[in-house]
């Protein structure tokens, strides 16, 4: 048993917090368009941190569950919203099917040069991996694409999607997705970009007969399902450790403004009433650390046990996440709602983490059947 | 024991629900049903339409231009204009400052002030928290100095909502440092007009400026503007809290809530199927409606025995904590209805007159905005923690 992070992975810590410490700017953030900064961009690359989210024999240095922890704690303490995840999901899957020349494009990413999104879930999809509408005919020796991609983080911004679509089965059937390298200029893609409630963007695509060569194809055709739900293992793995982050922010925030802010001739920390609440919030995060260092732990298992591990770790960190968002800004009163104070931005991110790759209530039902399949 | 309303109330509920089918303009309960932001001229307009009735402040006695609505009437109208989606009455002036003025004011001041409320000639806000003074009320710092027959004023409000929109505030303000700190508080009517006054935005997590910081340089006030015996003011603030709390649960608001929460669960999708038909997340709705249920009961036997003349004492606390943490949990399950579609944050698109598409269904976006805007419903208004120290305080002998 060792719970201590390696040397590497301690010194990446160490180097990321800072690093992010200096260069996240929210008020530039929450002022501007809500997005990311090319400037934390260019330092979160030029660190190697995208590096520490592949394997070596995909260029990188690490790819490991821990690594994923590692980077995306501190992503979340920082409250950067720089579009890493991404990386995970469609950099994962590339990683995991793409052919050499596809997989060449890793290098790219990996230098913080090339942005991905991962276009997957649609308007009826929910959090459902499988509930796949949009569709891919075979037309002489390429693709059509069509349909409609929701809410995918980073899309206007990606140079390179990783698209799903149908070339069999019916919607809700795990057989029959196929995934798309799909250039961001290709003809028929119609993207409308927005800011997201927790920074960073969004977009909506309408694919209308989207043409792309056959070496499109990311993986066999109609197989992509498997290597979907891994990636996303691993994307929840990285939201719930930035979720963690996130959590640990509030938490020092609150903390801080309970010894200095006074009422009643005292910090208000003194009260009893107050202690015990951050006592609850202190207990249900390390609870939460547990949880994703479950996860993480377990990500290369079988999986019925990673499943497993992805749904318990998702519920929990959720149900937290809203009482550590909720109770941060009760106990700070009205500056806590406001968008000048850094707990506004993180509030509101924490919140949205909820919204992304299943919220608790979904994996709550999700690991109660898994447990009685 | 009787649960029902009585003839007469039917009859007056009735009345109102022909009021609000031919009245209630459509643009109006419309922007209201979609989350939009509404203007000072929406609210204007909308008081005014009730005023022909003279039900802007219906609970106002019949010779200061209201209807002499009792406690139980005053509920049935919180719950019919909530249920069709019509603005909510601007409180600080009809719900607040009228109560002040007809318990402590002089006959002058009630002469001069409540008219222009009823008509809206004046538009006011509320002078109370500041920066150092929040749970803490009594220790606020804006100071009041008698100089011949003004005061001048200097100090800072915070938290004032609708500022913005207001040409008047009343003020708890110090006037003297001596004693206890609740014994040197005043509370003073200014003219947000007179030199000296600013008014900053404080944008919310929600996005939108609806509350402001007020500013006070050397302002000065018309000695005739005190309200009360100057040092008095704290009994004033006392009594407000205690006595104009008739809609403190928001029974009204949280049905309303609620409807909405299911219909958005009847649309949204989950495997295939609407996701109130998901057995965990239909029985989270019906948690909520279970509470809500007893809740409005409570609401009615405090109601009802305010209409024979009790002052409600710890029931208000009580009310206010239930009352906003169940609006809170049926904001965070409709936001968490609304999947993925709940992140996409187009502030710009609640503003009046936005045509701004939204993003995904049009209720998606104002549930993420109402959850965290209503975070404050536990904050304001003496937050739920200073409700629990009136409850303990007044209920255990310890």
């Amino acid at each position: 048993m060792n719970f201590d992070l390696t040397e590497e992975r301690q010194m990446l810590q160490d180097g990321l917090r800072r690093m992010l410490g200096d260069v996240t700017d929210l008020k530039a953030l929450s002022e501007g368009k809500y997005g990311w900064s090319e400037k934390a961009w260019g330092q979160i690359a030029e660190m190697g941190v995208i590096g520490a989210l592949f394997s070596e024999e995909d260029g990188g240095f690490g790819g490991g569950g821990f690594d994923l922890m590692v980077v995306f704690e501190e992503m979340g303490r920082a409250g950067a919203p720089e579009p890493l995840l991404e990386i995970v999901l469609a950099g994962g899957l590339i990683a995991a099917l793409g052919s050499e020349e596809q997989k060449a494009h890793l290098e790219g990413v990996i230098g913080g040069e090339t942005q991905l999104a991962f276009a997957h879930g649609e308007p009826g999809s929910r959090y459902d991996l499988e509930r796949v509408a949009a569709t891919a005919t075979e037309d002489g020796d390429g693709w059509v694409l069509s349909g409609r991609k929701s809410v995918v983080t980073n899309g206007a911004e990606a140079d390179l999607l990783v698209v799903s679509a149908r070339t069999g089965g019916e919607v809700g059937d795990t057989d029959g997705i196929s995934l798309f390298l799909v250039p961001k200029d290709a003809d028929g893609l119609d993207i409308r970009d927005y800011p997201l409630a927790g920074g960073g963007r969004g977009a909506e695509i309408v694919m209308e007969d989207v043409r792309l060569p056959a070496d499109a194809l990311l993986g066999e055709k109609g197989g992509a399902y498997e290597a979907i739900e891994a990636a996303n293992a691993r994307g929840v793995c990285a939201l719930t450790a930035e979720a963690l982050g996130l959590m640990e922010r509030a938490r020092k925030l609150t903390a801080d403004y309970l010894a200095q802010r006074t009422q009643f001739g005292q910090p208000i920390g003194k009260f009893q009433a107050l202690q015990f609440r951050m006592a609850d919030l202190i207990i249900e995060i390390e609870q939460s650390r547990s949880a994703v260092i479950n996860l993480a732990g377990h990500l290369d298992d079988a999986r019925e046990d990673r499943e497993l591990h992805v749904s318990a770790t998702k519920q929990l960190v959720g149900q937290t996440a809203k009482l550590v968002v909720e109770e941060s800004i009760q106990l700070h009163g009205g500056i806590g709602m406001t968008m000048e104070y850094d707990l506004g931005h993180f509030a509101r991110r924490l919140t949205m983490t909820d919204h992304r790759l299943g919220d608790a209530l979904y994996h709550l039902g999700r690991f109660t059947r898994l447990r009685a399949a | 024991m009787d649960l029902t309303y009585s003839d007469d109330q039917k009859a007056f509920r009735d009345e109102l629900r022909a009021f609000l089918d031919t009245k209630l303009p459509k643009r109006l309960s419309d922007k209201v049903r979609l989350g939009k932001r509404l203007t000072k001229e929406d609210h204007e307009e909308w008081h005014a339409l009730l005023q022909e009735r003279n039900w802007h402040a219906g609970h106002w006695p019949k010779k200061y231009g209201g209807s002499g609505w009792d406690a139980v009437q005053r509920h049935i109208f919180e719950e019919e204009t909530t249920a069709a989606h019509a603005p909510r009455v601007v409180p600080f002036g009809v719900m607040m400052l009228g109560a002040v003025l007809m318990q402590f004011g002089t006959d002058a001041q009630k002469e001069k002030w409540l008219p222009r409320i009823l008509d809206g000639t004046d538009w006011w806000c509320q002078g109370y928290s500041e920066p150092g003074a929040g749970s803490d009320l009594a220790s606020l710092k804006t100071e009041a100095v008698r100089d011949g027959d003004h005061y001048i004023v200097n100090g800072q409000k915070t938290w004032t909502t609708l500022a913005q929109f207001a040409d008047h505030i009343f003020c708890l303000v110090r006037t003297s440092k001596e004693g206890k700190k609740q014994e040197g508080i005043s509370f003073l009517l200014i003219d947000m007009d007179d030199p000296g006054i600013e008014v900053r935005p404080i944008v919310l997590i929600d996005g939108e400026a609806e509350v402001n910081e007020v500013w006070f340089k050397d302002v000065r006030v018309p000695a005739e503007n005190l309200v009360g015996e100057e040092n008095k003011g704290w009994t004033i603030a006392k009594y407000l809290l205690t006595h104009e709390r008739t809609n403190i649960a928001g029974v009204g608001f949280a049905s309303e809530a609620l409807s909405n929460l299911k219909r958005i669960a009847g649309l949204e999708m989950q495997h295939g199927r609407p996701l109130i038909e998901d057995a965990l997340f239909a029985a989270e709705i019906a948690k909520l409606e279970i509470a809500l249920m007893a809740m409005a009961t409570t609401n009615l036997r405090v109601v009802s025995a305010a209409a024979e003349g009790q002052a409600p004492g710890v029931e208000s606390s009580m009310l206010k904590i239930k009352g906003t943490v169940i609006r809170q949990e049926i904001n965070n399950l409709t936001r968490a209805a609304c999947g993925p579609y709940a992140m996409p944050f187009v502030s710009e698109a609640l503003e009046p007159g936005s045509n701004i598409e939204p993003v995904g269904p049009d209720y998606a976006m104002p549930a993420t905005a109402d959850y965290f805007n209503n975070r404050k419903l536990s904050i304001y208004g003496g937050s739920n923690e200073v409700q629990k120290q009136i409850i303990a305080k007044t209920m255990l002998e310890v």
